[in-house]
């Protein structure tokens, strides 16, 4: 499973790189969103995958999985959301003000 | 954002109150069971957006007079806060303490510092979300 | 917190309450409420003079972060008493006079912000034994006079001059730095004490020699000594109260505390003796050379203060040879010319401080400053004059001026030093009282042009027509107290010897046993010796060469003018922004797309190429969990979605096949025992999507990507790569087996945090911080976002305000 989940990440990588490298915002963005995917299964199976339950104390004796990758996917998702919302205004703050949402054309712009 | 439908406007009404209470039940079940500050703020927040959505922003805001960044602002000087108050009571900076507190009517009750932490979190969550949203919804 | 750290903070507590505090105050009271924190810390320092006297130190610890030995320890003696006493008490005179000196049009609440911030900035310098925490104050001494000097940032020269100041003394503070490592790595220590403490087991270190040099750039940069003076001339652009306090009285002397401060740690070196001697002589001279040609009164000040500090940076040199020959009856002899650099050091604030607010009065009443347009405002400004007069004869060394005592005090050092073998100085000693003699020389001249070009000879017709006078009384307050000064210490110098200098001298040789006896008695006759004839001579030459200045002022012509030190200064500012411009341009091409390539072939070709290098592959899928049926399908949905994602035509299709992969991610956080993760990530994945939707309201369609064939084959390679060097990274780190894991400590969440939720215990209490900070990033970007929503553009001003 682990290295299922791992080749699926390299997968998730390659479109997110795909997408970044491409010259339209949108897509740029979608970019960053495929790999806040990818790394939060990267994190999360690190730790080991269905190694134990559930990481809640009043639910069975134990053994747990990893509760630490869940922690830090936790904060990750939240971050990645205010991000995901500040690139999406910047992008369409400089949609408005240049008219245009393709990086190449934005740099024959004169600066401001 | 004025949109007139009837049928979401029911539905919302009778939603509204499920997510919502879901969202406090999320909230202060964190400590034990799934849920937490995250998600309790996230379920809230985006039930606040619900209502936003399906009912206009003038409507909404005279039941609710929040400016949303204050509260934003409220939670990040919540969880702030805990964390330096900690240092007055002679403790590391973000120490939180719990204790078993015997409340009238409610019986013995397990209270922590670490709700207060949470709300905070709820706060800013809710806070930011709703600004985010209003922002980009009410820009023309 | 004990008074001395009150003293460093109260400086910064009222900067802060100035601009907070900027509406409800009024203009009018601004400067007489801020006058108040330097007089009462005057006052405050002056209880410390007795017991300081009596040899007592006071040093207070707070601990910082003590893992890195970083702790803010305070540590007031001799040395750094009379520092901060100049600070506090030019800093008081300073003041007063800039109330009137100011016009109520100025940002005066900017102003008296950044002049405490200085303040307590330098009496941060002057009383950390912590060598972090000094270097921390010392380039905020630079910040605070960078934005001092750039006071009227509406003048082109004001920029330049700061800028100017800002990359010079900066540049020497972070050579310094590198310095304080140095020693820190050999010692073991930041603290200063400590260091002079156990300075024989340091100074045979590979690391010494360098250390020394490097933290001798950083005070020479400061003082503004040869050849980095050039920043101290374009610095007079700040208002004249800034130049009377920073840049003559109290900042350029920090590098003159240093090396005092430093003295009984690099003193035994032929280097030190050698460099801050030789450096001082030629900044002296060099400074008093080019003080005769100006024409701005200010210029020649600034001069005349390059000038000076570099006799007092000679006499720290000459000084350190006690420190090399160690302590007999013999050597205490060779103290005196560290006696003598204390002492000029608090005489040439008295007297450069007067002489500044003297041309700030000229340049405030008459609207010049140039002197071939002055002369004869003696009859109109007789107090000023007398300002004048005193000022400069100090400064020229005529009794009965503490600058008489002080100089006589550097002549008989430069001479007595001959006497030494050491260092040998029997060759090339002679030039240092040569040096010394001619550099007095021309100090009396342009002492002698100040007054006689200002206020003797015929008033100028453009000026009498303006119908000038004398200055308001508060204008002349602060000079006449600091020239009573001068003519009092002429009369009581052992009083100051006593109290101030003694004790200072006992922290710049701290192995002399007596302070005492390093103290000599001052006394402004002591018979027809050497030294009296030099002062002689100079008098003599001086009014001769004054006379014959129009003959031999051509030599000033000799110098190329592409070749002066500025102009070479300004080359390399060019040629390097030139050079560093050409370099990026060639790679900053302004395309997002390019810079993103550069990161993931670096980080392919680093990664992935440690990997090869290493032979660091490794995977053990027989660790792996089992795969079911419905899991497989999930991760099969997955590489659909995310391959349609790349060739969706229309953003809708884009988005939500980005939902698809989010709520699968769900699906998988089901799966893997994590139901706090599939909750947040449900919602927030509904809510990101609704967040795209909304925005593309606002934006516009998805078009079909533009980019040729070959560019989108060469992308497709990229990508592959990366994602391929990302699955070996992720299979080589998976059931990795070396090191424990550490998850189990969180298992005890109930004792140690007391909530059965261990993620949520982990977000909450075990690392609540990270929690913490990250409430605080999402709050910025929500701001973010709210402010990038309702910028409305500012409107384009004038572009040209230059000089208005």
């Amino acid at each position: 499973m682990e290295s299922l989940i791992m080749i699926l990440v390299g997968i998730l990588a390659s479109v997110g790189t795909y997408l970044i490298l491409s010259r339209n915002i949108i897509r740029v963005i979608l970019g960053t969103a495929i790999y806040s995917h990818a790394v939060h299964l990267l994190i999360l199976t690190m730790g080991g995958l269905k190694k134990g339950d559930v990481p809640i104390l009043s639910q069975s004796e134990g053994p747990f999985t990893d509760a630490l990758p869940q922690a830090l996917i936790l904060t990750a998702i939240v971050i990645s959301f205010a991000t995901t919302a500040l690139l999406l205004v910047l992008a369409y703050r400089t949609y408005k003000t240049n008219g245009s949402d393709d990086f190449h054309e934005l740099r024959e712009m004169p600066d401001e | 954002m004025k949109i007139n439908d009837v049928i979401l406007r029911t539905v919302v009404k009778g939603v509204i109150f499920i997510i919502l209470t879901l969202g406090v039940y999320l909230f202060f079940s964190g400590h034990n069971a799934p849920g937490g500050g995250f998600i309790g703020g996230l379920v809230l927040g985006s039930a606040i957006v619900l209502l936003y959505i399906t009912y206009d922003l003038e409507t909404v805001h005279k039941k609710m007079p929040f400016d949303f960044k204050k509260v934003a602002a409220l939670g990040v000087l919540l969880a702030t806060g805990t964390a330096v108050g900690s240092i007055l009571f002679d403790a590391p900076f973000l120490s939180q303490t719990d204790g078993y507190f015997n409340i009238p009517i409610l019986g013995e009750k397990h209270l922590t510092t670490v709700t207060i932490f949470e709300a905070g979190v709820a706060l800013t969550v809710i806070g930011t979300l709703v600004t985010i949203i209003l922002s980009i919804g009410e820009d023309e | 917190m004990t008074i001395d750290f009150a003293i460093i903070l109260i400086p910064f507590i009222m900067a802060a309450l100035i601009l907070l505090f900027n509406k409800q105050l009024r203009k009018k009271y601004l400067g007489w409420i801020v006058l108040i924190i330097p007089v009462s810390l005057f006052l405050i320092l002056t209880t410390y003079i007795p017991r300081i006297a009596n040899g007592e130190t006071y040093t207070h610890t707070y601990e910082w972060i003590p893992a890195f030995n970083l702790n803010f320890t305070t540590y007031i003696d001799g040395l750094s008493l009379i520092l901060s006493l100049l600070i506090t008490g030019v800093g008081s005179l300073v003041i007063l006079y800039s109330i009137f000196y100011l016009s109520m049009k100025e940002s005066l609440h900017h102003f008296y912000c950044y002049l405490l911030l200085f303040m307590g900035a330098m009496l941060g310098v002057v009383f950390s034994d912590n060598l972090m925490v000094l270097y921390a104050f010392w380039e905020l001494t630079s910040v605070s006079s960078f934005l001092l000097i750039a006071f009227w940032h509406h003048r082109k020269a004001s920029r330049a001059g700061a800028r100017k100041s800002m990359t010079i003394t900066v540049s020497g503070g972070v050579s310094m730095l590198t310095g304080f490592l140095m020693l820190y790595v050999m010692s073991g220590t930041f603290s200063i004490r400590e260091i002079i403490a156990n300075v024989e087991k340091i100074s045979e270190h590979s690391l010494f020699i360098p250390a020394l040099i490097l933290i001798l750039l950083g005070a020479f940069t400061k003082s503004a000594q040869f050849p980095f003076h050039i920043w101290l001339p374009d610095a007079m652009e700040a208002p004249t109260p800034v130049s009377a306090y920073l840049h003559s009285a109290t900042m350029v002397k920090a590098g003159i505390y240093l090396v005092a401060r430093f003295t009984p740690v690099f003193g035994g070196e032929m280097v030190w003796f050698w460099t801050v001697t030789g450096v001082g002589l030629i900044t002296l001279f060099w400074g008093s050379f080019n003080a005769v040609r100006q024409t701005d009164l200010k210029a020649i000040l600034a001069f005349s203060t390059v000038s000076q500090l570099g006799l007092i940076m000679s006499l720290l040199g000459l000084g350190s040879v006690a420190v090399h020959l160690g302590y007999s009856a013999d050597t205490v002899i060779y103290t005196q010319a560290t006696f003598a650099a204390l002492f000029h050091l608090i005489n040439h604030s008295t007297f450069k401080g007067a002489l500044f607010m003297m041309v700030g009065i000229v340049d405030h009443e008459i609207g010049t400053r140039d002197i071939r347009r002055l002369g004869g405002l003696m009859s109109i400004m007789p107090f000023t004059f007398t300002i004048a007069v005193i000022g400069s004869f100090s400064m020229a060394g005529l009794p009965p001026f503490n600058g008489f005592l002080s100089k006589e005090m550097f002549f008989a050092a430069t001479v007595k030093i001959l006497q030494l073998d050491v260092f040998s100085i029997e060759s090339t000693g002679i030039l240092i009282p040569l040096i010394a003699w001619v550099a007095s020389i021309l100090t009396f001249v342009y002492c002698i042009i100040i007054v006689n070009r200002t206020f003797l000879g015929k008033i100028k017709p453009d000026i009498q027509e303006k119908n000038p006078h004398e200055a308001p009384l508060g204008m002349l307050i602060s000079p006449f107290i600091l020239i009573t000064l001068v003519i009092a210490i002429f009369f009581f110098p052992n009083l100051l010897g006593e109290y101030i200098l003694k004790p200072a001298m006992a922290s710049v040789y701290p192995t002399f046993p007596s302070a005492a006896e390093m103290t000599p008695h001052i006394s402004a006759w002591h018979g027809f010796n050497i030294e009296l004839l030099m002062t002689i001579g100079v008098i003599v030459l001086g009014i001769v060469l004054y006379r014959l200045l129009k003959y031999w002022k051509k030599i000033y012509r000799i110098f190329p003018q592409n070749w002066t030190l500025n102009a070479i200064y300004e080359r390399v500012i060019t040629t390097s922004e030139n050079v560093s411009e050409s370099i990026t341009n060639r790679y900053m091409n302004g395309k997002l797309t390019h810079y993103f390539i550069y990161i993931y072939i670096s980080f392919v070709v680093i990664v992935a190429g440690t990997f090869v290098a290493l032979d660091a592959f490794s995977w053990n899928p027989r660790l792996d969990a089992p795969v079911e049926t419905y899991e497989l399908l999930l991760v099969f949905i997955m590489i659909f979605t995310a391959i349609g994602l790349v060739f969706a035509k229309s953003r809708i299709t884009s988005v939500l096949l980005n939902g698809v992969l989010g709520y699968s991610v769900a699906f998988f956080f089901v799966i893997f025992r994590a139901p706090d993760l599939a909750l947040t990530q449900l919602v927030v994945e509904s809510v990101t999507t609704a967040l795209f939707l909304i925005c593309f309201k606002h934006l516009g369609a998805l078009k079909p990507e533009p980019s040729s064939k070959r560019v989108k084959v060469s992308n497709g390679v990229i990508s592959i790569l990366v994602g391929a060097t990302v699955t070996l990274i992720g299979l080589a780190v998976v059931n990795y087996e070396k090191f424990e894991t550490i998850s189990t400590y969180f298992e005890n969440s109930y004792e140690l945090a007391g909530g059965k939720n261990i993620v949520n215990t982990i977000l909450g209490d075990f690392r609540a911080f990270d929690t913490m900070l990250e409430v605080v990033v999402l709050f910025i970007a929500g701001l973010g976002v709210y402010t990038l929503i309702n910028l409305k553009a500012a409107k384009k001003e004038g572009a040209d305000i230059e000089n208005k």
